[in-house]
């Protein structure tokens, strides 16, 4: 009775949750759906220069609210997202993409977790294939065998 | 090696730990301007105490400069405007606003009241020019060499310590590749 209490208050607050989170309600219009899904997309690739754990359509900050304006605009003008990125990135810089493009400096970032795996595989594979230990060695020779039932004799 | 091979993770450790203690050092806010090493943007503005004053990108040439992004709506801007007053009166630079995304009333009466430092505030009401830069809040500074190039984007308010570490070195070298003629 007590755990479905429990259950229902955790379900509760789960969902008020859900509700209190808040986003900026911009009122753009767009002629056509793609162009709508694209604003969307971009809007979450775009991170907040500001606030920097946000992306542009989370943000309430008055500089994204200015960039999604402009982006809404360069949209209106008919740029294709490259152009729009390249915009973005030539004023505020590779960090704001929240995916970075590959390049010499970001090779780590790409490719490190790659590495760090294969690395940890050819460990597991080193360590697994190693030679057993010869359990021959651990077996008493005839000799230590009589010793042995000697002492046990002896009691 | 089997003997060396049992410190590897202690040594593994040490030096995460080494990088992550770095890490908190870290200003995460402490971005890389886009625009280091480009030219001014292009604009076309009025001046902020002259609605009849169209400026350029050609009017900050030839000279060091200082171009300061300010607003009244910024608490920052009034902690270093007394700087700003000090750095105005230096010969060797000079210093123009940026006024951005401001009231034009509020950021006159402004500078009335608390010394204007500026040879003159460009009036960037709608934040184009301010975009164009990569501007992302107020105060900051970008220091702009004598071919028009911009040299350093300072992002928070310039004080004193400041203007040591982060202004000075960079000016005193602006000024010797200029006499040199570079």
């Amino acid at each position: 009775m007590r755990l479905t209490r429990l259950f229902i208050l955790f379900l509760t607050l789960a969902f008020s949750v859900n509700q209190a989170e808040a986003s900026p309600v911009d009122t753009y219009e767009f002629h056509d759906e793609v162009t709508k899904i694209r604003f969307q997309a971009l809007t979450k690739e775009l991170r907040c220069p500001k606030c920097q754990n946000q992306n542009l359509a989370d943000s309430n900050s008055p500089i994204a609210a200015d960039l999604r304006k402009e982006l809404y605009e360069l949209l209106q003008q008919g740029k294709a997202d490259s152009e729009i990125v390249n915009f973005m990135v030539d004023r505020y810089g590779e960090f704001v993409l929240y995916r970075p493009r590959v390049s010499s400096l970001t090779y780590v970032l790409w490719f490190g977790p790659i590495v760090l795996i294969l690395l940890g595989i050819i460990v597991v594979i080193v360590i697994v294939r190693r030679k057993p230990v010869d359990k021959s060695d651990l077996v008493l020779s005839k000799e230590q065998q009589d010793k042995l039932k000697n002492f046990l004799n002896d009691k | 090696m089997g003997k060396l091979i049992r410190f590897l993770p202690l040594i593994l450790v040490i030096a995460l730990g080494v990088v992550l203690y770095r890490g908190l050092s870290l200003n995460p806010q402490d971005m890389p301007s886009a625009l280091v090493g480009k030219t001014m943007p292009a604009y076309s503005l009025k001046t902020l105490n002259d609605n009849g004053q169209v400026v350029t990108q050609a009017d900050l040439k030839g000279d060091i400069v200082l171009v300061n992004v300010w607003a009244t709506w910024c608490p920052t801007c009034k902690y270093e405007h007394p700087y700003l007053v000090d750095i105005g009166k230096d010969p060797q630079v000079k210093l123009y606003g940026l006024n951005y995304k401001d009231d034009r009333a509020a950021a006159q009466q402004w500078l009335e009241h608390y010394e204007d430092p500026y040879v003159f505030s460009i009036f960037d009401d709608e934040g184009t020019l301010g975009l164009d830069l990569g501007v992302y809040g107020a105060p900051e500074t970008f220091v702009i060499d004598h071919h028009g190039i911009i040299r350093k984007r300072f992002a928070g308010a310039i004080d004193t310590r400041v203007w040591r570490r982060e202004f000075e070195p960079l000016i005193a070298q602006l000024i010797e590749e200029k006499k040199q003629g570079k």
